[in-house]
């Protein structure tokens, strides 16, 4: 078996009163793509934004219990929260480049990080765009605006920037929902190329989508992690009657 | 039936049609008035326009009479007016809108400011007077009046500022908070380069109100005559509102027409001063775009 990305144990997210995430205790397998699926408002961005800290952002949010990333605990009282995002990267539903160049959207990671070489930048800004299969697209237009570029040019930019800081996990919120199909298929291709050196973890409301990039599959539903599984075992044989209903789409 | 439609339809296009008018209407009326009004200075004040308005002090004969004074002290007051409330206006606005906990102490805080915005600019001028002029004791100078002024902008460059954060995309922010920003290196790095042009619009804005205002600048009485350029903030000064505002006052015809040429400078003034504003902003939109 291989080792594990990230463990949690018996983790809660409240927001004011309302429980969103309820006692999940999960296991994601390191170098493979997890998916988690769920209806709305199931609490499933809400769990993935546990591994990086990022629900701390958000107004009355309360986390108890333990995410353990490559077996440290990311909450436990010493550990800065901006550290951890250095370590976890992020893509977000929406395509959000910075309204700066190309190469800049790319360096901004590194920059915080403190590199200021020139070359060393340059190698990175390449290397990343072309581990987001964007480099061919972008090589002769590094300086113009970010925002200039398609949807999905966007949304592998975003990719790309989030790869220049080189993290340890790769979290993607919806990342192919506001894409065309085209540019779908191009991110859910490049999802199974990362898997080869990162783990990825992928939120999506896209059932097909999950059957068809995802080594394992977690199913929730009211906040609670209801079955979580070998993707085909989940699609193919689900254990649990909620998670049937589901992939069926007798509701959600 | 289908008559009943018909004659429905034909209302309703009725109804658009008057509405719109009334509409371009209201547009109408506020162009117009501004257009006499600025026809009437001009033809008041065209005779009057000539260097001398701008390089001499003023004097009791009109031919001789000019503005380089009041000139002078308007630069003066909106250039320090603009240094001192950009960095306050600027950072209340961050504090408030990127840092400050979203409480009911903060709305309250944001509902003041907004209601600052209304207070009348006489009671700014009272502030100045008893706080800037006599307790600070920096006497009726240029710094006492800007620092006035700056009071009296203020709350209208909160909001600005305030209005141009706010336009910055939620998820730019957490895009950089992803990849690890503090919280000041998001503000830093991606909120405040986006906001600038918004920020420096709301500025120049400010700094043309400061222009424009006399009654903050009589209550902590600018002088009426000065014959001297001022050369350093603890300077005593006058601005072109008070200079207009003198002349329009004096019972010959003369000086009628002088005040509406010191009114086309300040006009020139104000239209230059938006320009600058918009230059900036074209400007720094485009260095974003290569």
């Amino acid at each position: 078996m291989s080792e594990l990305a990230i463990e949690t144990k018996a983790l809660s997210v409240w927001f004011g009163r309302n429980h969103a995430v309820r006692n999940v205790t999960l296991e994601i397998q390191a170098n493979q793509i997890t998916g988690i699926i769920g209806p709305s408002g199931c609490g499933k961005s809400t769990l993935l934004r546990c591994f990086n800290r990022m629900n701390d952002l958000i107004p009355n949010a309360r986390v108890e219990g333990i995410v353990l990333l490559n077996g440290e605990n990311i909450y436990q009282l010493d550990v800065d929260p901006t550290e951890v995002r250095r370590r976890v990267g992020m893509v977000f539903q929406k395509p959000n480049p910075f309204p700066k160049s190309v190469y800049e959207n790319v360096a901004f990671g590194p920059r915080l990080n403190g590199i200021a070489s020139e070359s060393e930048l340059d190698s990175i800004v390449r290397e990343s765009l072309e581990a987001a299969a964007l480099w061919d697209e972008v090589k002769d237009r590094l300086g113009e605006s970010a925002t200039g570029l398609s949807g999905g040019q966007q949304q592998r930019l975003c990719i790309a920037r989030a790869l220049a800081v080189d993290p340890e996990v790769i979290l993607m919120d919806e990342p192919c929902s506001a894409l065309d199909p085209q540019a779908t298929a191009k991110i859910e291709q490049l999802m199974t190329e990362l898997a080869k050196e990162y783990t990825v973890v992928v939120v999506t409301h896209n059932m097909q989508e999950a059957a068809r990039v995802s080594n394992s599959t977690a199913f929730m539903y009211l906040g609670e992690l209801v079955e979580y599984g070998p993707t085909a075992q989940i699609f193919e044989n689900p254990k649990n009657e909620l998670t049937e209903n589901y992939i069926t789409g007798r509701f959600g | 039936m289908k008559a009943r439609d018909t004659g429905r339809e034909t209302r309703r296009r009725l109804t658009g049609t008057v509405l719109l008018s009334l509409f371009v209407l209201s547009t109408g009326i506020a162009i117009i008035a501004l257009t006499v009004l600025i026809m009437d200075t001009a033809s008041d004040g065209a005779p009057w326009l000539s260097w001398h308005l701008l390089t001499n002090f003023s004097s009791r004969d009109p031919k001789q009479a000019g503005l380089r004074s009041a000139l002078f002290g308007s630069i003066w007051i909106a250039a320090l007016t603009g240094a001192i409330c950009f960095p306050l206006g600027v950072g209340s606005a961050i504090y408030l809108h990127e840092y400050a906990p979203r409480n009911r102490l903060t709305s309250f805080i944001n509902l003041n400011i907004f209601n600052l915005s209304g207070v009348p600019s006489i009671l700014y001028g009272l502030l100045g007077l008893g706080l800037f002029v006599d307790l600070l004791a920096l006497g009726r100078s240029i710094i006492a009046g800007a620092l006035t002024m700056a009071l009296l902008v203020l709350p209208m460059m909160i909001v600005a500022s305030r209005e141009a954060l706010v336009t910055v995309p939620e998820g730019r922010r957490f895009g950089a908070y992803a990849l690890g920003a503090s919280q000041w290196q998001v503000v830093r790095r991606v909120v405040l380069p986006e906001a600038l042009p918004g920020i420096l619009t709301g500025t120049v804005l400010a700094m043309s109100r400061a222009i424009g205002e006399a009654a903050p600048m009589i209550a902590i009485s600018a002088l009426l005559y000065v014959t001297f350029d001022p050369t350093s903030p603890l300077d005593r000064f006058t601005v072109l509102p008070i200079q207009i505002f003198n002349w329009i006052s004096r019972p010959q015809a003369a000086f009628a027409g002088l005040a509406a040429a010191g009114i086309i400078v300040l006009l020139i003034l104000l239209l230059a001063m938006n320009a600058v504003a918009i230059l900036l902003r074209a400007r720094y939109q485009k260095r974003v775009r290569e």
